[in-house]
C-alpha cells in the first residue's frame, strides 16, 4: 500500500468519503474562527450550552414537519437564540452570572427537548438526527453547511473590527454607544447557526470540538487574532481529513474520529507551542535556573 | 469566607461588624430549608408506598368481567387481540411506531402491569428491560412466552447457506405445528446472541398464537373454547399467509432474492422464505458507523448483486442513502422489522406488516 492510496484513495473510490470530507471542512473553516472569540472571550463552555439550547427547537421542527430540514433548522435557530438572549438579559439584570444563568437556560431546554422528544411516538429517526452522521451527509445537509460557513466567514469578515474590540476593551465599545452589544447579538446568531448546521455533521455534542479545539491548539502558535483564526481553521481542517482516513483505515465511527483528531492537535500544541507551550516553559525555566547559578557561582568567587 | 458563601441566604448582612450574627442565621436558615425539604421527601416516599397498591387493588377489582392482559409490544398485542378477542382488556407496553429496544417503562404501564392478570412476552431476550418492569409493577399474574418451542436462530447465522434453514422449515412445515414446538422445546435460557425477531416467520407465527391461546385459557378456563376457536381460525389465517408468500416468492430466481437491511432483524425470515439477507453489521446499531463499514458494505453490495435495499423503520437511514446512491442500488421502501404501524396503515397488524414487508421485497426482487 503506498502513501497515494492510503492518503487519497479512498476519496476517489468512495462518493460518501468525499461529501464527508465537505462537509467537515466546510463545517471546520467557519467554527475554528468563531471557537478563537469564544476562547478570547472566556465563554469556552458556551457553546456546549449553547448546543443543548438548540434541542427543544429541533424537537419541535421534527414533531410539526416530520423530517423536515427546514423545519428542524429553523427550530434549533429559534430557541438558540432565545436562549441565548434570555440568558444574556438575565445575567445583566440579576447577581446570576453569565455562566451561571447559561447552565440554568441549557439544562432547562436539554429537559424540555428530551420530554418533547420522547413525547411523539415516532422517535426513532430522531435519535439519528441528533448525533449526526458524517458519513450520511445528503444533498440538502452539505448545501446547509457549505451556505452557513460562507454566510458566517463573511460575517466575521465584516464584524471582525467590533468583535475583536468587545472582546479586548468592552468598556470603550460601550462608551462608544450601541455598536457592541449588536455586534455580540450578531456573534451569537452565528454561534447558534454554526451549532445547528454542524449537528447535521457531527452531531449535538460533537460539533463543539470542532468549535472549540483547533481553536485552543491555535493560540499556542500564533498571537494575533487574524492569523490565530486563519490556523484555526487549517488546524480544523486537518483535524477533518484525519480523522476520516482513521475512521476509514482503522474501522472506528467518524465523527469520535474527527473530534480525537482535533484533540491530538490541541495536546501537540500544550506540549510543543512557542507561545506558552510546556516544553517552552521548562526550557525558560531551565535556563533561568542556569543563569541563577552563574551569577551565584560569579559572585561567590 | 462563611459570610460570604451563605450571603445570598442572609440577604443584605455585608456589614463585618454584623459577621458572625449573620453566619448563624444563615446556617439556621440553611438547616430549616433543607430539613423541610427532608421531611418534604419522605412524605412523597410514604406517600407513593401507601398509595400504590391500595390504587392496583382497587381498579382491580372493579374489572368488568373482562381478563386484564399485557402484551409487550405491538406485534404480540395484535396477536393477542385476534386471540383474546372480546374476552380480554388489553394494553400494550410499547405500542405501534415505538421501538421496543429504547423503551422506558412510565408510571402508566407499571399500572396497567400491576393490575393485569396476564402478561404476554416474546422472550428470546426481546424485553430486557421487563424484569425490572415487573419488579416495580409488582406483577404477580402469568406470564406467558410467546416464542416457547420456536427453534431460536444465533445472530451470527445471517450469512452462510440461508438455503439449508430454508429446506428445515420447510420440513418443519409439513411435520406440522406441534411437531415444531415440540423440537426447540426445552431450550436453553442463555440468551446471549440469540436472534429474538421469531414473529418474522408466520410459521412461528402459529405457535406464538396457539402459546397466547393455551395461556389465556389457563388463566381463564371460562372462556378456554373461545380462545382456541379463535386462535385456530387465526392459525389457518397465517398457514393461508405463509403459503401464498413462499409460493410468490419461490417463483422468483434465488439468484434475485438478496435482500440487505440495516437491522439484523430479518434472519428468521430469509431463513424461511430462502432470501439471503446481508445484515449490514457496523450499521445496524443506533451507534454511528465507520467509514470502514460503510465502504465494506458498499463492495459487498457489489459483489453479492444485493437488488433491495431496505432502510427499515428506524435504522441508520442516512447512512443507507448514502451507501444506496454510491452503488446505484434503489432503496426500498420501509420494512418493519420490530413494531407495528399506526392504525389506519396496511402494516397496523401482524398479518399486514407481512404482507407489506413481502410485498415490498417482490417488488424489489421482480424490478428489472
Amino acid at each position: 500500500m503506498d502513501l497515494w492510496s492510503l492518503l487519497a484513495q479512498p476519496f476517489i473510490d468512495y462518493g460518501f468519503m468525499r461529501r464527508a470530507l465537505a462537509g467537515a471542512l466546510a463545517l471546520a473553516f467557519a467554527a475554528g474562527p468563531l471557537g478563537v472569540f469564544l476562547v478570547l472571550r472566556r465563554l469556552s463552555l458556551m457553546g456546549d450550552a449553547m448546543a443543548h439550547a438548540i434541542l427543544p427547537g429541533v424537537a419541535v421542527g421534527f414533531l410539526t414537519a416530520g423530517l423536515s430540514m427546514t423545519a428542524m433548522t429553523l427550530g434549533g435557530m429559534v430557541t438558540g437564540v432565545a436562549v441565548a438572549v434570555l440568558a444574556g438579559l438575565v445575567s445583566r439584570m440579576t447577581p446570576l452570572r453569565e455562566d451561571a444563568s447559561f447552565a440554568a437556560f441549557y439544562l432547562v431546554s436539554l429537559g424540555l427537548g428530551v420530554l418533547l422528544v420522547s413525547l411523539k411516538g415516532t422517535n426513532m429517526d430522531l435519535i439519528h438526527v441528533l448525533f449526526g452522521t458524517v458519513l450520511g451527509l445528503g444533498d440538502a445537509a452539505l448545501i446547509l453547511v457549505t451556505v452557513v460557513s460562507s454566510v458566517t466567514l463573511l460575517a466575521l469578515a465584516a464584524l471582525l473590527r467590533v468583535l475583536a474590540m468587545e472582546c479586548l476593551d468592552p468598556g470603550f465599545l460601550r462608551a462608544e454607544g450601541r455598536a457592541g452589544a449588536w455586534a455580540h447579538i450578531g456573534f451569537l446568531l452565528l454561534l447558534v447557526m454554526n451549532l445547528v448546521a454542524g449537528f447535521q455533521v457531527l452531531g449535538t455534542l460533537m460539533v463543539v470540538g470542532i468549535m472549540m479545539l483547533p481553536a485552543t491548539a491555535a493560540r499556542f502558535w500564533v498571537r494575533p487574532v487574524g492569523s490565530q483564526m486563519v490556523l484555526a481553521a487549517v488546524l480544523g481542517a486537518l483535524a477533518s481529513y484525519a480523522g476520516l482516513l482513521v475512521s476509514y483505515h482503522a474501522d472506528v465511527p467518524a465523527s469520535p474520529a474527527i473530534i480525537l483528531g482535533a484533540g491530538a492537535i490541541h495536546f501537540i500544541s500544550v506540549a510543543f507551542g512557542p507561545h506558552g507551550g510546556i516544553l517552552l516553559a521548562v526550557r525558560e525555566a531551565r535556563a533561568r535556573r542556569a543563569r541563577l547559578l552563574q551569577s551565584m557561582k560569579e559572585r561567590s568567587q | 469566607m462563611m459570610q460570604e458563601r451563605w450571603s445570598f441566604l442572609a440577604g443584605p448582612a455585608r456589614n463585618r461588624a454584623r459577621a458572625t450574627v449573620a453566619r448563624r442565621r444563615a446556617v439556621e436558615r440553611f438547616q430549616q430549608v433543607f430539613l423541610r425539604l427532608a421531611a418534604g421527601a419522605v412524605c412523597a416516599v410514604a406517600l407513593g408506598v401507601a398509595a400504590a397498591p391500595q390504587v392496583a387493588r382497587a381498579e382491580g377489582a372493579a374489572g368488568d368481567g373482562r381478563l386484564p392482559v399485557v402484551a409487550s409490544f405491538s406485534i404480540l398485542g395484535d396477536i393477542v387481540r385476534q386471540v383474546g378477542g372480546d374476552d380480554v382488556r388489553l394494553d400494550v407496553l410499547v405500542g405501534p411506531m415505538r421501538d421496543a429496544h429504547t423503551f422506558e417503562p412510565t408510571p402508566k404501564d407499571a399500572r396497567a402491569l400491576g393490575q393485569a392478570r396476564v402478561l404476554v412476552v416474546n422472550g428470546l431476550g426481546f424485553e430486557s428491560w421487563m424484569p425490572r418492569l415487573v419488579e416495580a409493577a409488582g406483577f404477580k399474574g402469568r406470564t406467558i412466552e410467546a416464542s416457547r418451542g420456536v427453534q431460536p436462530r444465533r445472530l451470527d447465522d445471517g450469512e452462510d447457506g440461508p438455503e439449508d434453514h430454508a429446506h428445515e422449515d420447510h420440513a418443519h412445515e409439513e411435520a406440522g405445528g406441534g411437531a415444531h414446538a415440540d423440537a426447540g422445546h426445552g431450550h436453553d435460557h442463555d440468551h446471549g446472541g440469540v436472534d429474538p425477531h421469531a414473529w418474522q416467520d408466520l410459521a412461528n407465527g402459529v405457535i406464538y398464537a396457539r402459546n397466547i391461546a393455551r395461556g389465556l385459557a389457563d388463566a381463564d378456563p371460562a372462556h378456554a373454547s373461545a380462545y382456541q376457536a379463535r386462535a385456530e381460525a387465526y392459525v389457518r389465517k397465517l398457514r393461508q399467509a405463509d403459503a401464498e408468500w413462499r409460493r410468490k416468492l419461490d417463483a422468483i430466481p434465488a439468484g434475485r432474492r438478496v435482500l440487505a437491511t440495516s437491522h439484523d432483524a430479518f434472519g428468521y425470515f430469509g431463513a424461511a422464505y430462502g432470501i439471503e439477507v446481508l445484515s449490514v453489521v457496523g450499521l445496524s446499531s443506533e451507534a454511528e458507523p465507520s467509514a470502514r463499514a460503510m465502504a465494506d458494505l458498499v463492495a459487498r453490495i457489489r459483489a453479492h448483486h444485493v437488488r433491495a435495499l431496505f432502510l427499515e423503520q428506524g435504522g441508520n437511514a442516512r447512512a443507507l442513502r448514502q451507501v444506496a446512491a454510491e452503488t446505484g442500488v434503489k432503496p426500498g421502501g420501509a420494512l418493519y422489522a420490530d413494531t407495528l404501524d399506526l392504525p389506519g396503515h396496511e402494516a397496523s397488524t401482524y398479518l399486514g406488516m407481512f404482507r407489506w414487508n413481502t410485498e415490498q421485497l417482490l417488488q424489489a426482487f421482480e424490478a428489472p
